[in-house]
């Protein structure tokens, strides 16, 4: 973060005045489990892209390749709603370990 | 101009004052005594007679939840509320008052239960006076419609953007009929102006976020930036004030001085008890006894350095607090007022009586003791007494 303003340089109520701020808050570092990405049982859907609530799933050319864990919170929604392919999870959540 | 003399109850002058604003968006919750306000304003809302968006909630503390997101989305917001059901609310009052959201609210003065009880005292609006809101009391219903009217001004200036609430004393004000002076439709919209809200969520254009998390970094610093408003709304409410006075007759400060610069003995005192103090004034003065009042009619921002000018000079004061702190040296105008006469050079001898707790009547026999126990040196200063309490 940048220097820290004083009270006089701040805007009105606490608002934050431009949007895509976000991005600047690593809030992956509470995660308990993280989505693991298995290219072989995905159908590139989508599904995990739109339910998402982090804007998480890394998408190249419209295909997915993988997620941003500075911003996943190991929700397991992805691999919740992931249909996969043959009934076997392009999405498996695995506990984080120290 | 022609202003239109009318016969209206407190709570009707409020409606009327609230119609004549127009807001874009009321959301309320009814409760005695204050329930009228919002009522006839609905009818109003039912007849077509004003624009809003009148929004029926099932609680207080959604009313002040819907009105936070209508001022944020951009709308001119208003409510009214007494009591129980701005305790109720007192979560989202600071929330709007932090989130800087110029909100009016008329609050009809009422004790807080318990025992239960629906009569005035101030309580109610005092239990919520550190949360950075505005707070105008009224002597009557006259100063109630006028002061709604000055609120929105107020509130919206930017140099406060700060949530304005207006209060009348319950039942007394807000049930008793008085004789007011209202304005035309097109002055009042005159002088509130369009409202420019400088923000707003439904901008498409300008993205922002609204009630954004601040830790130890920056919630100081941003309850610091409201310090500065209600300072700054000092000078604002006098303007504002001055400028009502120009165009419609009747000047408004903070603090209102009665027989007040060569008094000797002086009381002070909020709302209504200033009609009944003013009667007991005139009959002393005849009587020869050099009485006063100064009338507070600003809590917040608390005008100290006025109210230490006016007092300073006079013998001996006693401050009248229609609620008390329980457990603490005094009420809160007592405490406060003590505290800006301690820089003074000269001082009076100064007393706290609390009176009225639960609409216990205070008459002008009561008003006049009181100042024939000032003149005979009976109330001891420094001291907290109970006026009317049977003991």
């Amino acid at each position: 973060m940048s220097e820290l303003k004083k009270y006089k340089e701040l805007a009105l109520g606490g608002n934050i005045e431009k949007s895509g701020t976000a991005v600047d808050f690593k809030t992956g570092d509470w995660r308990s489990s993280r989505p693991v990405y298995h290219p072989e049982n995905c159908i590139q859907c989508l599904f995990c892209w739109v339910y998402c609530p982090d804007s998480a799933v890394i998408l190249k050319d419209g295909q997915v390749t993988g997620f941003n864990l500075d911003h996943c919170k190991g929700c397991g929604i992805c691999a919740h709603e992931c249909p996969g392919k043959k009934k076997v999870k392009a999405i498996v959540m695995e506990e984080e370990v120290k | 101009m022609q202003k239109t003399i009318l016969a209206k109850t407190g709570n009707e002058a409020m409606a009327l004052a609230m119609k004549q604003i127009n807001p874009d968006v009321v959301a309320a919750y009814p409760i005695t005594p204050a329930t009228e306000i919002v009522q006839i304003f609905s009818q109003y809302v039912a007849d077509g007679e004003v624009k809003t968006e009148f929004v029926a909630v099932e609680s207080e503390h959604s009313a002040m939840s819907a009105c936070i997101g209508s001022c944020a989305a951009g709308a001119r917001t208003m409510t009214g509320t007494s009591s129980q059901g701005l305790a109720l609310m007192y979560e989202m009052i600071y929330i709007a008052a932090g989130l800087r959201l110029p909100i009016v609210m008329a609050d009809v003065n009422r004790a807080l239960a318990a025992p239960i009880n629906i009569h005035c005292d101030h309580s109610d609006t005092m239990g919520c006076r550190d949360a950075g809101w505005i707070h105008i009391f009224s002597e009557n219903a006259q100063e109630a419609y006028d002061s709604m009217i000055q609120a929105m001004r107020i509130a919206e200036h930017r140099d406060v953007r700060l949530p304005v609430m207006v209060t009348t004393d319950g039942f007394i004000i807000s049930h008793g009929m008085e004789r007011i002076d209202t304005l035309p439709d097109a002055e009042v919209q005159s002088f509130i102006g369009k409202y420019d809200p400088m923000m707003h969520l439904l901008d498409i254009k300008k993205p922002y976020t609204v009630g954004a998390i601040n830790l130890t970094d920056y919630y100081f610093e941003h309850r610091r930036a409201m310090v500065d408003a209600q300072n700054n709304a000092l000078k604002v409410i006098k303007e504002v004030g001055a400028e009502f006075g120009k165009k419609f007759d009747t000047n408004y400060g903070l603090i209102e001085k009665y027989q007040l610069d060569d008094a000797e003995l002086a009381i002070v005192a909020l709302g209504s008890t200033c009609g009944t103090a003013k009667v007991v004034i005139d009959k002393l003065r005849k009587q020869g006894v050099k009485a006063g009042l100064l009338k507070i009619r600003v809590f917040r921002p608390f005008p100290a350095e006025e109210i230490a000018r006016a007092l300073e000079n006079i013998q001996t004061v006693a401050v009248l607090d229609r609620s008390d702190s329980i457990g603490g040296f005094g009420g809160p105008v007592f405490t406060e007022v003590r505290s800006a006469l301690y820089g003074s050079a000269k001082k009076p001898r100064i007393a706290g009586v609390i009176y009225g707790l639960g609409g216990r009547e205070i008459d002008m026999e009561q008003i006049e003791g009181l100042f024939m126990d000032l003149k005979a040196g009976q109330v001891k200063a420094d001291s907290v007494s109970y006026l009317g309490v049977r003991d």
